[in-house]
């Protein structure tokens, strides 16, 4: 795939309003002087982030820079970690996050992994069981939602005569896109995205980048990537995250056009990380 | 010299072959020598009589073992309804709930029972069961081959749940599952051939077991009146038709002795089977 020329800083030094972006009383996730440790060793440092509804934000950095970390206290899958502190605010639509009942979370913010992780079971019953989970019982709910989830994941087609057929003998590509499509039949208000495409071929992450442009409408879009061109062709906004720092946050034009940083040029430019 | 050297190296790596080779040879020998001559010895009294018969009174020739093949099966039910579901949840417990300190502790109980003498355990179901009931039975007899079972039945779980990947645990937590509905509906099904196999590996293991028999379902020679009344079993028919003082009694036992180890081989069979044919997931 080319680099898009856009990529190229032509400007340099221009202060950029990144408080807009956080000021906004629409966003969906609101984040304030969050701080999170492994033990004693402080991962991420003060974050303030405004993350808006329907929109696709992209987290980019090198590796350790806290960037997954930072996703994954978004649905609390840090918790599941021993050993962890978390400090600050964490508000989705306007409801503090941290103290809410997680399940509930989890629910309302969905998430896809690095790796698919399809269960050994069949296609069908991996897109129903968040439904099934969350006590959804009948039956032609469960099909509806089973198809439309497919549908969303560009998936249906592929694989609408084998719904019974085991999960794992799908392709990595495809694994993937269930995992997507079992994430989308809870519909989650947001959707968080672990380097989705980091075990995939062009073609395959292709198809993802595309259909994650379709949901755009349904859900809200958090994707962490270490793919640099990926961010720059699908987010809407883009924050850059250095040592457990968010570096700048803003536009996704601006961050790889005219970054408001010497960090984030360095790194958007490919001087280092 | 350095001729020299090598011939020694040749010597001494074709010593150790050979050496070896000869060790495994007598491994696979020694498994079929047994069949071979419980079969041997056996096989004049391996007929139908022997599987549908009672045996016959002292002195009479002819009868079968019906009550003790029908006494193990009941036994060793008994033993799987309870060494099982216990062993298996707590297994659960140290594979997927339990900390690093207790997890540690735990396995080492557990190593500990698995390492208490069957004779022992006889004893204390027969202190436990026997003594206050006041009689012999088939439940004192399953509680104790019960009881054997539970530690081999902690440990299979708990290393077949802990092959399991984390990723298929994050992938239902992340859809609002919660720890329990995680595990119950997805990491154990995922790791069911693998439970399965071990828990008949299990069974087959205590399915020889005489000691504690011996003093808690106690055997005789007729149908066992029900579960709590004493019931033959093929162990301790084995055990005392082998030092009986007939001729004919020494053939039933051989038969004996090759009907259980067939049992036992075809359970450890089938377990492999299972194992070998599960899901990927349960292998990866």
């Amino acid at each position: 795939m080319a680099t898009p020329q856009a990529i190229r800083p032509t400007q340099i030094n221009v202060p950029i309003e990144t408080e807009s972006v956080k000021a906004s009383p629409m966003a969906k996730l609101k984040i304030r002087n969050l701080n999170f440790y492994y033990g004693s060793f402080q991962a991420l440092h003060d974050i303030d982030m405004a993350i808006q509804p329907n929109k696709i934000t992209a987290f980019i950095g090198p590796s350790g820079c806290g960037k997954s970390t930072f996703l994954r206290t978004m649905n609390r899958m840090n918790e599941t970690v021993r050993n962890t502190k978390v400090e600050g605010e964490l508000l989705l639509d306007d409801e503090n996050l941290l103290t809410m009942d997680v399940t509930n979370v989890r629910r309302r913010v969905g998430m896809v992994f690095q790796k698919s992780n399809p269960f050994p079971k069949s296609i069908f019953d991996n897109v129903a069981y968040g439904l099934h989970v969350n006590g959804i019982r009948k039956k032609s709910v469960i099909e509806d939602a089973v198809q439309r989830s497919l549908e969303h994941a560009a998936l249906w087609t592929e694989v609408k005569d084998t719904l019974n057929r085991p999960a794992s003998a799908l392709s990595g590509g495809q694994q993937q896109r269930l995992c997507i499509a079992r994430a989308l039949a809870v519909e989650p208000e947001v959707l968080l995205l672990d380097e989705p495409c980091s075990a995939l071929d062009p073609i395959a992450t292709l198809k993802i980048e595309e259909l994650l442009f379709q949901i755009k409408n349904l859900t809200t879009i958090v994707i962490v990537t270490h793919n640099m061109q990926q961010a720059a062709r699908l987010a809407d906004s883009t924050g850059f995250f250095l040592l457990g720092k968010l570096i700048e946050f803003n536009d996704t034009r601006k961050i790889f056009q005219n970054p408001g940083k010497k960090e984030t040029e360095d790194y958007v430019t490919g001087r280092f990380g | 010299m350095m001729v020299e050297i090598s011939r020694q190296r040749k010597v001494v790596n074709a010593v150790m072959l050979s050496l070896s080779g000869l060790c495994t040879v007598v491994v696979i020998a020694v498994l079929f020598f047994i069949l071979g001559y419980l079969l041997w010895h056996g096989i004049s009294s391996l007929n139908l009589d022997f599987f549908t018969k009672l045996p016959k009174p002292s002195g009479e020739s002819g009868g079968g073992m019906a009550n003790a093949i029908v006494g193990s099966g009941k036994v060793l039910l008994l033993a799987t309804a309870i060494g099982v579901p216990v062993g298996f949840l707590a297994g659960v417990y140290l594979a997927e709930y339990s900390g690093k300190a207790f997890a540690f502790l735990l396995r080492y109980v557990v190593d500990l029972l698995n390492g208490v003498p069957s004779i022992v355990i006889g004893i204390v179901a027969y202190a436990v069961v026997v003594r206050p009931m006041r009689h012999y039975s088939t439940f004192a007899g399953g509680l104790a081959l019960g009881i054997m079972m539970i530690p081999i039945a902690v440990r299979t779980t708990e290393e077949f749940l802990r092959a399991i990947p984390n990723s298929l645990r994050e992938g239902a937590l992340a859809l609002g599952a919660t720890k329990a509905k995680t595990v119950f509906t997805v990491v154990v099904p995922a790791a069911i051939s693998g439970l399965v196999s071990g828990m008949m590996l299990n069974l087959a293991r205590v399915a020889g077991e005489t000691a504690p028999l011996l003093f808690t379902a106690l055997g005789n020679t007729f149908w066992s009146k029900g579960w709590l009344a004493p019931t033959a079993t093929l162990p301790v028919m084995i055990y005392n038709y082998a030092i009986a003082p007939e001729e004919d009694l020494h053939k039933q036992a051989w038969a004996a002795g090759f009907v259980l180890l067939t049992l036992v081989l075809l359970i450890n069979v089938t377990a492999r089977v299972i194992i070998a044919r599960g899901p990927a997931s349960a292998r990866r």
